[in-house]
């Protein structure tokens, strides 16, 4: 029998996990490569102007993705407008104004929302939210800010505002408990040093608080704007699935994956399928990119901290 | 001018609370009315049929889940099959050789592998696996689920080990044990319980997964445990009810993600509640 000394047997285990470990980075490559030969037709085809053709026809074989680049932007940049300033106020809610042990159960509560799945907002924005925008919010906006552009046209319910609205209260949850921990991260004696100076609460807060953590809730906000960016199930129920690119936030549109969960089953010209998978790519490295640009805001807190 | 300016201080101080209280309790309200509103339409819509039946005919009134809850269970389970093995061997090579290259690389494609929309895996599990078989299958859906729970279980492994102290680690080396026998005897048998929390928590993300489950695992309408055919799910049924134009299925529909809420939060909470108590005793 075959006897290995221990140094043999370590160098072993060494290489084998060294071996799992670059499967997994391989595994990250190879969903690249995959991507870019499957929408390979389609890159030839239309090249990088792709981007900015507003033509989605199928019937045509004519594909540009610009409309569901705009109705993913749109939609999402909402969405993190909405729930930005919302998240940062609960979160200083929990970490600073309730007792703690009411803060624990309220932000395991908060953090409960962020575990449901997307498929569940989508039934209840069917259900609930998309008559509320159509019966309730759209004509109070249209009455007061109608003459404001955005607010044109009739609104159906569903469309850019309520898949945006969706969106915000899925990236609430994320947001908002990322910076209740950056917050809770903050040392005690700097908060009480601002005390000491004379400073209400309110002062305590925008200086103790908020000014040393503006890195980490924006890395919090580019974060949740990536699960936005990416998210589709709720947003396909919701959004309406035309491929415009309209003023109004009532109108109907599609997103980049929106059109993928809808047409990629039943899409029959090669040139189709390809079209679907380049839009996967670029969504892929949309979200690609901001994911880094969270971690390089991260690593360049942690530098400073 | 001095008095004067401690009340506008007082003022601004007091508005900002309210504001902050106001508009917490505006947020928070509706966020768990989303919870309340599931609960009480999926209460009022379960029924016993809806966990012992299968679909019945398009416009029959009745019929139930069964065949995609199990279905869930079956892929998720898949899923796991494939991705603790790897999760768990990452999370070992990250904790224990941390300060390798390979391992900074390794740390961001898990990084990076989280944030890839989910749609685009299941494009991708489409392309490598239903595209050979020429078939929608279970099995491309136990692939795509895998992708996604991958980066979770990596992630949550590492942190687990890493609260195995050092001088354990060290008193197995002192013995004269093998690396690898130190990590396969010591480290990952006195962890198992907080991994398979890690590995619990990872369950719960992919169980709620609808998208890369579209055009992979697609769905049925009968029970089925073949690997190589259809397989029906509960996010999938519940899309496909909600879209559609009949009050029964809608009303399943809701049954459906009634189920599947209290299934996720149950898990998620269960794996909460044990890893904070972790790490609360943390150093052992």
């Amino acid at each position: 029998m075959l006897k290995l000394n221990s140094k043999t047997q370590d160098a072993v285990l060494f290489y084998a996990l060294r071996f799992i470990s670059l499967t997994v980075i391989g595994l990250l490559l190879f969903i690249m490569y995959v991507l870019l030969k499957a929408a390979w037709p389609s890159i030839t085809h239309n090249g990088l102007s792709f981007i900015v053709k507003k033509e989605w026809n199928p019937v045509e074989d004519q594909y540009g993705a610009l409309p569901f680049i705009f109705g993913t932007l749109v939609t999402s940049f909402i969405a993190v407008l909405i729930a930005t300033p919302v998240s940062i106020l609960v979160a200083l809610f929990i970490s600073e104004y309730l007792p703690k042990s009411i803060s624990r159960i309220i932000s395991l509560l908060v953090e409960m929302v962020a575990a449901i799945p997307s498929i569940v907002f989508g039934l209840w924005g069917i259900f609930y939210l998309s008559p509320f925008v159509k019966l309730t919010l759209a004509p109070f906006l249209k009455t007061y800010f109608g003459y404001i552009p955005f607010f044109e046209g009739p609104s159906f319910g569903i469309g850019i505002i309520t898949a945006s609205l969706v969106l915000a209260i899925m990236i609430v949850p994320t947001i908002s408990s990322i910076c209740r921990s950056i917050f809770e991260l903050i040392p005690a004696h700097q908060k009480e040093a601002s005390y000491a100076l004379g400073s209400t609460k309110y002062e305590m807060i925008k200086m103790a608080v908020l000014t040393p953590s503006v890195s980490g809730i924006s890395s919090a906000v580019v974060l949740g704007l990536g699960r936005a960016l990416g998210e589709t199930m709720a947003v396909t129920m919701l959004i309406g699935n035309s491929p415009l690119i309209s003023k109004s936030i009532f109108a109907p549109a599609a997103t980049m994956a929106s059109v993928m969960a809808n047409e990629y089953t039943d899409a029959s010209s090669p040139l189709h399928v390809a079209s679907l998978c380049y839009i996967a790519l670029l969504l892929f490295f949309i979200t690609f990119l901001s994911n880094l640009f969270a971690k390089s805001i991260v690593k360049n807190f942690s530098k400073i901290g | 001018m001095k008095l004067n300016y401690r009340l506008v201080r007082a003022i601004k101080n007091r508005l900002f609370k309210a504001t902050i209280i106001l508009s917490a309790v505006v947020v928070l309200v509706p966020l768990f009315m989303i919870i309340q509103f599931v609960f009480i339409q999926g209460v009022s819509s379960l029924n016993l049929s809806f966990f012992t039946e299968i679909p019945k005919p398009v416009g029959e009134i009745g019929g139930g889940m069964k065949h995609a809850i199990l279905g869930t269970i079956y892929i998720v389970m898949l899923g796991a099959l494939i991705a603790v093995p790897i999760g768990v061997t990452c999370g070992i090579y990250l904790c224990e050789f941390s300060k390798s290259k390979l391992s900074k690389t390794l740390k961001l494609t898990v990084d990076l592998m989280s944030g890839i929309p989910s749609i685009v895996i299941g494009i991708f599990a489409y392309l490598m696996v239903v595209v050979p078989l020429k078939s929608f299958s279970a099995l491309a859906g136990g692939v795509a689920l895998s992708i996604i729970m991958l980066p979770i279980i990596i992630k949550t492994s590492e942190e687990i080990l890493k609260l195995v102290p050092n001088h354990i680690r060290e008193a197995g080396l002192a013995l004269g044990l093998p690396r690898w026998k130190v990590i396969l005897f010591i480290i990952l048998k006195g962890s198992v319980s907080n991994l398979l929390t890690g590995i619990i928590l990872a369950i719960s993300r992919a169980a709620g997964e609808t998208a890369p489950l579209l055009f992979t695992a697609f769905g049925n309408m009968y029970l089925s445990f073949n690997l190589k055919e259809p397989m029906a799910t509960l996010p999938v049924q519940i899309y496909t009810y909600a879209i559609s134009p009949f009050k029964d299925w809608q009303r399943q529909a809701w049954a459906g993600a009634f189920v599947l809420m209290v299934l996720i939060l149950t898990m998620n909470l269960f794996a909460r509640f044990v890893l904070t108590k972790i790490k609360d005793k943390k150093g052992y």
